[in-house]
């Protein structure tokens, strides 16, 4: 079975403010505001490329950043999760 | 309705309507010199109507009804009609107001700069904005300060402050007995005593001013002050507020804006410490 | 004129409004649920400042209703997609979704879909595995009160957003006498871009005026006769009127759909097929009565004549013998 793929909303439907550490998103077709700690942010960076499943968003997070760990993908996947309940991403 | 009444606090006109005369004539003394609303035109109505038709005359048992109302609340004794009224009032703002991003917060204004007292109920906030206001600094209200959206300004919201047993006393000391309401016993938060905030802040109720800093007080404990940062006020306005939500994308423009102003954590184990500490920030602040 | 008539009045015809008792109308409309109606109706006249500024006010919750409305649609979207089950949006939130004229400025609560019955118990599992969760832990017999003799899964809300679900298979409780073709409903639905449905044209004026007379005590009913205003102003045609007529009489919801019509055009004008409609009745002018009766206080007047709607609302929702058990059983408790 193939792995989830997953889709972030265009940057014009999230207005990011940083705010010492975290960031807190107003989500515009939710009207929903939302404070997200690392990795939430860097992950919804990476999807906006284009849609990816796991393994894909750990590659383009890994140009970027540090991703180290063997439970990088579990983590990974788990915020992911956090993130589709909310409303931030969906899948493809 | 049977009685009535209109008047204005800062931007917002209320009717309220009584089935009883005793709670229109102790708004009316309270609110004595508030202004009507524009041109007659009200924001909010609220009723106090009996709970059921035989309650207004067999032991009078007040339901608050009104614009926005709360669907299991208790009714109250008549003997608090007053205090039905006001609570009446709050719940049009909190449930109905949404021109102005509401922070529950008392705030007081020195020089056309706001101080912001916001934090949790009973930690002393109406009481210490209440005696800013009578030395030195003008009381723009102590439960809602409204937040213009676009300006970024805040405007007063100046209602009868509400003073909660200790307080009750604290003010009776500094305060000319004609601006109080009725003492009323036995209410669900105790004794509680209405004040009048003191000419200057009528006369300037539609002066706004900008927000300078923002303190989160708290009583009981040890002097001490410490910094707070953006994020941590995000969360705690946000969760002060409650139509942040219903403002959308406006609201969060002017919460995220407001959280660059400077911020502290306060304790404070009397007001005389109290004063001085706010005293004592606000100079730095400038 | 009563404050109900002046409301009525103001969204008719808008330009005929001078100089009313601002504070009289505002507080009617909020108490029918139609300041967001009467602001849009009113944009771009001239008005008090102070009128100006609570109507902007009442646009501005308008549009965060209607945010909030398509956002939970869409959730459910998401969580009912993999089922590949036609989702049919009701009332406020199909308006939206379609950008309806009868969207302007409507007020909208919980979110209401039509699904087929068969399909039911899979769609309540995924929306509980998608974070709905039911109401209370419904005792024994609420739960088969509404499983069995309502029309609708009983209400589910979702723990994060704090926002209910209403999962219907028909538009009127089984147990009341006229049976509405659920199949045809979701046959002849209309397919949305994102997937979602809404019912076609004619369903929805139908089911309108089953919800304002079958379903209920008449309790925003204005509202309820403002969405048919608005819907017969936007579809009207020769085509649409017979369909109207076709389906009233398919969905057994012929004298509904005809009182609905006629009491739009008493009160709003609205252009409707006299053929389908009748002639007025003599009972219509209690139903305009029950309707209007709002003061300017925002008091719900005309007390008995509400409690005979009331009483009359649950008799054509339950057959008498079932609404005595119902009563007794709740007596009990």
């Amino acid at each position: 079975m193939a792995p989830l793929r997953y889709i972030a909303d265009p940057p014009e439907d999230v207005r990011a403010v940083a705010l010492d550490g975290l960031s807190v998103l107003y989500h515009v077709p939710s009207g929903t505001t939302h404070i997200v700690a690392p990795p939430a942010p860097e992950i919804l960076a990476a999807l906006r490329e284009g849609p990816a499943d796991v393994a894909e968003l750990l590659a383009r997070l890994a140009t970027h950043f540090d991703v180290e760990g063997d439970d990088a993908a579990a983590a990974i996947g788990a915020r992911l999760g956090e993130l589709e309940a909310a409303g931030l991403v969906r899948r493809a | 309705m049977k009685h009535s009444l209109t008047l204005r606090i800062g931007p917002v006109g209320f009717r309220i309507g009584s089935a009883w005369r005793g709670p229109i004539d102790a708004l009316a003394a309270l609110y004595e010199g508030y202004p009507a609303p524009e041109d007659g035109i009200c924001d909010f109505t609220v009723r106090l109507e009996p709970e059921k038709p035989w309650r207004r005359w067999l032991r009078p048992s007040v339901a608050i009804q009104g614009d926005y109302v709360l669907p299991d609340a208790a009714p109250m004794a008549l003997a608090h009609g007053l205090l039905a009224a006001e609570m009446g009032m709050n719940l049009q703002m909190a449930l109905g107001q949404k021109s102005w991003l509401l922070l529950h917060a008392a705030s007081v204004e020195k020089d056309g700069r706001a101080l912001i007292l916001t934090g949790e109920s009973g930690a002393g906030k109406s009481t210490l904005a209440a005696l800013l206001g009578e030395r030195g600094w003008r009381l723009m209200g102590d439960e809602f300060a409204l937040l213009d959206p676009e300006s970024g300004a805040l405007h007063p919201f100046p209602r009868a402050v509400s003073l909660k047993n200790g307080a009750i006393r604290v003010m009776e000391g500094e305060v000319d007995a004609a601006r109080f309401g009725p003492r009323l016993e036995g209410t669900p938060k105790g004794a509680i005593r209405h004040l009048r905030p003191n000419a200057q802040a009528l006369a300037r109720m539609d002066v706004p001013a900008s927000p300078a800093l923002i303190l989160f007080p708290r009583f009981g404990e040890a002097t001490a002050a410490r910094a707070v940062g953006p994020a941590e006020i995000f969360m705690r306005l946000t969760q002060a507020s409650t139509n942040y939500v219903a403002l959308g994308q406006a609201g969060f423009d002017a919460l995220t804006r407001l959280v660059a102003t400077p911020a502290a954590a306060i304790d404070y184990p009397d007001t005389a410490s109290a004063v001085d500490l706010v005293e004592t920030l606000w100079a730095e602040a400038a | 004129m009563s404050a109900g008539r002046l409301l009525v009045s103001a969204l008719r015809d808008p330009d005929s409004l001078a100089d009313p008792d601002w504070s009289a109308l505002i507080a009617a409309a909020r108490a029918e649920q139609l300041l967001g109606s009467l602001a849009e109706r009113l944009r771009g006249h001239a008005l008090p400042r102070k009128t100006t500024q609570i109507l902007a006010a009442a646009r501005r919750e308008s549009a965060h209703q209607r945010t909030r409305a398509l956002w939970e649609a869409e959730m459910a979207r998401r969580a009912l997609a993999p089922l590949g089950v036609p989702v049919v949006l009701l009332k406020g939130t199909a308006f939206h979704a379609a950008n309806l004229a009868a969207a302007a400025g409507r007020s909208v609560g919980d979110l209401d879909i039509l699904v087929p019955r068969e399909r039911m118990a899979q769609v309540e599992a995924a929306l509980l595995a998608a974070g709905w969760e039911r109401m209370k832990e419904a005792d024994g017999y609420d739960d088969l009160y509404y499983r069995r003799w309502m029309h609708e899964l009983p209400p589910l809300i979702h723990r994060d957003r704090d926002r209910m679900i209403d999962v219907h298979h028909t538009i009127l409780p089984p147990t009341a006498r006229p049976t509405p073709d659920a199949r045809a409903l979701i046959a002849d639905s209309v397919a949305l871009e994102s997937g979602l449905r809404i019912l076609a044209p004619a369903d929805m004026v139908i089911h309108a005026a089953a919800h304002l007379f079958a379903d209920g005590d008449l309790a925003g009913g204005l509202r309820n006769l403002w969405d048919i205003d608005r819907l017969l102003r936007q579809f009207d045609s020769a085509a649409f009127r017979a369909q109207l007529a076709a389906r009233a009489d398919l969905h057994q919801l012929r004298r509904s759909t005809a009182r609905a019509l006629r009491l739009a055009a008493r009160l709003y004008g609205s252009p409707i097929d006299r053929g389908l409609a009748g002639r007025d009745r003599i009972a219509d002018r209690l139903f305009e009565a029950r309707l209007l009766a709002r003061n300017g206080w925002g008091q719900p007047r005309r007390p008995l004549l509400r409690f005979a709607f009331y009483v009359r609302s649950h008799w054509l929702r339950m057959p008498p013998a079932m609404l005595a058990r119902h009563l007794w059983v709740k007596a009990r408790r």
